[in-house]
Formats: C-alpha cells, structure tokens, sequence
C-alpha cells in the first residue's frame, strides 16, 4: 500500500533523511521506531507532503505521491493524527470531526469497507460523547488523542498514520487508545505507528522498522523485535 | 444561538430594535438628523459584517476591503451618469463587479500571508482608488452626483421613499447578518475557522484552503459592495474617498472594536464608532484627541472588542 524507498529529505542545509525505506502493507500494522532526533516525524512530514523529499520515492497504492501538496495526499488515501494532537482548539468536539470529514473513496469503497461516520467514530470513543459541544481546548490530552484520531477517521484513510500515538498521555488512556488500535486492525484498516512503547506496539504490530540516523537500520517481525533484547538496547535505550 | 442570550447580544438586539424604529423615534424627539446618521451606521455595519466573515473568522486581515464599497458605489453612480438607473440593471451590474474584482483580487493576495496579504489587499485596493481619482469623466477627486435613484419600477417600492430607503438598508443589514450565521454554522465556516486555527492541519487532513477562503473573499466582497451599493443610493453621491485606505483601517476597527469572530460583534462596534465620533464631535473640533485614544484603550484592554468585555468566557467563540 505505502512503499517508500531512498528518500531524502532536509530542512534547509541540515539533511535529515539518508535514504528512508519503509513499507506497510493493506491492512498491516506497521511502526517506525528510534530515539528522539532520529527522524521518525521527518519521514511522516515527507510522506504526508508537509516536506519536500530531494531525492527518492513514495508510493502509495502504485501511485507516486512525493511532490504532492498535503491536501492532495491526504484526498489519496493517507489520514494523519500528528505530534501533538493538533486539534482545532476553537472548533467543539462535534465540529472538529465533521469539519474535515470525508467519504470512503477508492478501492476500500469497492472492497465494500464500511465507512466511518461521525456515530461510528463515538461508538469507538464514548469518553467524547459527553462532550460534542466542548471547545477542543477544553479537552484532556487523552481526550484530545481521541478526538485526533476520529478526526483522521473521518475521512475515511485507507492508511492512518499516528506520530507519537501515546505520548504525554495518562496510563490508562494510553491502554484505551492501543486497544482501539488493536480494533482498527480486526477491521484490517492499514496503520502506521511511531511510539516508543516498544510493549505495547509488539502486541499489534505486523512490521517494525528501526531508525537510526535518517534511515531504516532494522526491519523484522513483532516475535523478532521481541527475541532481540541486543537490538532493543542499542537502538532503543529499551 | 447560544449567542443570543448574552449580555453582548443583549446589547446588539437593543442597536438592532433601536434602528427598527429611529425613523419614527428620531421625528418624535425633534431629532430627525439622526435618521441620517442611523442609516450611514447601518451601511457600516454590513461592511464590518462582510469583513468580520474573513477577519474574524479567516483570519484574513485584508486592509483594502473598503475598495468593494467604492466599486458597488460607482457601478450605481456610473450606471446612473450614462442614463441606465433601472435597479433590475444596476444592483446585478454592481454585485457581478464587487465579485469579479473580489475574485481576481482574492485569487493573487491569497497567495500571501500574514503582513504580505494585509500589504498586497492595501496595495490592489489602492490601484482601483488612484484609477477612480483619475476617472475625470466621472467626477476625480471631486466624486460623482447621482442624479436618480436605482429604479425598481414598482410603485410600493421607490428608494426615492426616505421610509422605504431606510427599511431597505435595515432589511440588508438583517439579511447579511443572518447569512453570516448561516456560513459560520455551516460546514463551510467550521473549515473556515479550523483553517484559521491551524491552515497546515486543515491541509494535512485533505482541506485545500485556498479554495475556502477564495469563495470567503469572493461573498465578503459582494457584502460589502451591497453596502456600497445602498450608499450610493442613499447619499446620492460616490466618491473616490469612500474606498481609500482610511476607510479600510476604520472597518477594520469596528470589527475589532465590536469584537472578532463574533456574529453581532461588527454592528455593535459600527454603532459605537460611528455613534462616538459623531457625539465627540459636536462637543469639540478636537475630537479626535479624545476617540484616538479610547481606540488604543479598547485594543490594549478590550482584546475582544465589546462584545469581548460583556460575554461570559465559556461561551465565547474563541
């Protein structure tokens, strides 16, 4: 589904991509894991058209979509919950999944893959029912993940990218938001994941990728991440 | 319409109920001059509506909105100069202008961002002040007489009619409110004002935001063109002064003033403008030594406007 391959990607003078590869599969759950600095977002950002890449590919569905504006990549199939959550702080809870909200297209729509609606999305999260007409700044951070994640759902992605899935959130938010990870998944919705909670992500995960200074130094199964402890402490600090 | 039951909407209703019936009120206390002056507020008033629709809620400060008000304005008076003062011609002439020239305008300058939009809106809009100061046929400088009101050709709807110019202008200003509320609740104003917050992320979620505020620009244009429109008819004169820049800064105040992102916020804030200056006036000539720095007050300790000061937190826009 999503196949890039050497990309390269800077922000002014400082590279930051070496040749990026990753792949994920339909409907594979799929990780991009590192330290901080690494460039994990970067890759994200040049995926999602918010970065230009200077050299390599991306393809999506067989389709190159490098040098894509992001509104254009997002319309081919591509949801994004960032870094942050990045919710629209003066939209309410309501608001903020119907603002951008979009129906299933493509060769999901003809598979006959049920489309997410807006009732769907609270089905998923009932912690937001309670407050649709909340301003999105007057959201708890996990409540803020939530609602950032059925906003990417709204508009029905073939594949769901998640920067930094868990972070700064509370331990039980954190459990509920992989056990709705590991729902998308029975519902073989493709995903890509960048977390550092390398527990939590072996338990869904398909295909882990580790990065390591702009570039894939690893890639292998959740039971070889797991039987790997040499790995995990290099790259990781696991 | 949580809007509605507000101290700040309170306040706007009482504007709003006190221009429905100044043209009986005013006669009757022997101050029918303020006929005049609620009439002028009230084609204000659909001007900081149309600009607060991509100020307030776009966050596209455009520093030439003015300009609209001059083209609708001079559609009517050239129209009426070369003997054409049917309404039926007129009024579609002159909003069909308001949205071409918004259009084109709006396709460059939303292209920029930031300072360069409010430099590039400036900049258009200046281009089409110069060009009607140098229109020697039509008046330069000096504006232009109309000599007939757009016509409708009925015999119960005659502009001509003070009560009926009067209610026509108020029945606008009701009108571009109510679409205004319309377009912030739809769909189309949630992306507005998401792109606002966060145009990137608008972006990033398949949203092209150009297109958005491109169609924003385009109905704050034709907006305010209808207000431009109604002046002409109501003073019976245009003049290149009512598209220069000053105009522009002071819809801009009157948006800030009455309160930003906020529906009522630009008629409340046209009223006190226009009402204060004219008050502050008659007392002295220096006037404007007292409203400048009431200005500078309300935007250092007033950050939303009137509207800002009189509604409770939880149930502002922002």
């Amino acid at each position: 589904m999503l196949e890039v391959r050497g990309i390269e990607a800077s922000y002014g003078a400082s590279q930051v991509l070496f040749g990026m590869d990753l792949t994920v599969g339909a409907g594979e759950v799929a990780t991009l894991l590192g330290r901080n600095g690494m460039g994990k977002t970067t890759t994200v950002r040049a995926i999602m058209g918010m970065l230009q890449p200077h050299g390599g590919r991306i393809m999506f569905d067989g389709v190159g979509i490098h040098g894509l504006p992001s509104h254009k990549v997002a319309q081919a199939g591509i949801g994004l919950v960032p870094e942050g959550r990045q919710i629209f702080p003066n939209l309410s809870v309501r608001e903020n999944l119907v603002a951008t909200a979009r129906p299933r297209r493509g060769a999901s729509r003809d598979m006959g893959a049920e489309s997410w609606t807006f009732d769907k999305v609270i089905d998923l999260f009932p912690g937001l029912s309670p407050r649709l007409e909340s301003a999105g700044n007057q959201l708890s951070g996990g409540e803020q993940q939530m609602l950032a994640v059925g906003r990417a759902l709204m508009t029905n992605p073939q594949l769901l990218i998640l920067d930094e899935a868990t972070e700064g959130l509370a331990p039980l938010v954190r459990t509920e938001i992989w056990s709705c990870l590991a729902d998308l998944k029975t519902a073989r919705q493709s995903i890509l994941v960048i977390d550092k909670n390398v527990a939590a992500l072996t338990k869904i995960a398909d295909r882990h990728h580790i990065v390591e200074k702009g570039r894939v130094v690893w890639t292998g199964t959740s039971d070889e991440l797991r039987a790997d402890g040499e790995l995990q402490a290099r790259y990781l600090g696991v | 319409m949580a809007e509605l039951k507000n101290p700040a909407s309170i306040l706007t209703l009482i504007v709003i109920g006190l221009c429905a019936v100044v043209p009986f009120l005013a006669p009757a206390l022997g101050e029918p001059f303020y006929v005049i002056v609620f009439a002028r507020i009230m084609i204000w008033a659909i001007a900081a509506v149309s600009l607060n629709l991509i100020m307030g809620y776009g966050g596209m400060i455009s520093f030439g909105h003015a300009v609209y008000l001059g083209i609708g304005g001079y559609t009517i008076g050239i129209l009426a100069f070369h003997g054409i003062t049917s309404a039926w011609i007129q009024w579609p002439v002159a909003i069909g202008a308001c949205a071409f020239i918004s259009l084109i305008f709006g396709a460059i300058s939303l292209r920029t961002r930031g300072v360069y939009f409010i430099m590039i809106t400036l900049a258009l809009a200046q281009m089409i002040f110069f060009l009607s100061v140098s229109a020697e046929r039509y008046g330069s400088d000096d504006g232009l007489n109309i000599l007939t009101r757009s016509d409708f050709g009925l015999s119960f709807f005659d502009l001509n009619d003070k009560l009926t110019m009067y209610y026509t202008i108020f029945a606008v200003l009701l009108a571009s409110v109510f679409i205004s509320w319309k377009l912030i609740h739809s769909r189309f104003g949630v992306v507005m004002r998401a792109a606002k917050s966060n145009d990137t992320r608008v972006q990033a979620v398949g949203v092209s935001t150009y297109r958005y505020r491109l169609i924003a620009f385009v109905i704050a244009g034709v907006m305010c063109g209808i207000a431009g429109l109604l002046q002409a008819n109501f003073e019976r004169f245009v003049s290149p002064d009512m598209m220069n820049w000053p105009r522009s800064g002071e819809l801009i105040f009157m948006v800030v003033l009455g309160g930003m992102s906020t529906i009522f916020g630009p008629v409340t804030g046209a009223f006190v403008f226009l009402m204060l200056s004219e008050i502050l006036s008659t007392w002295t000539i220096h006037w404007h030594i007292i409203f400048g720095p009431f200005l500078v007050l309300v935007v250092l300790f007033a950050r939303g406007g009137i509207h800002g000061l009189l509604t409770p937190r939880a149930s502002r826009d922002e």
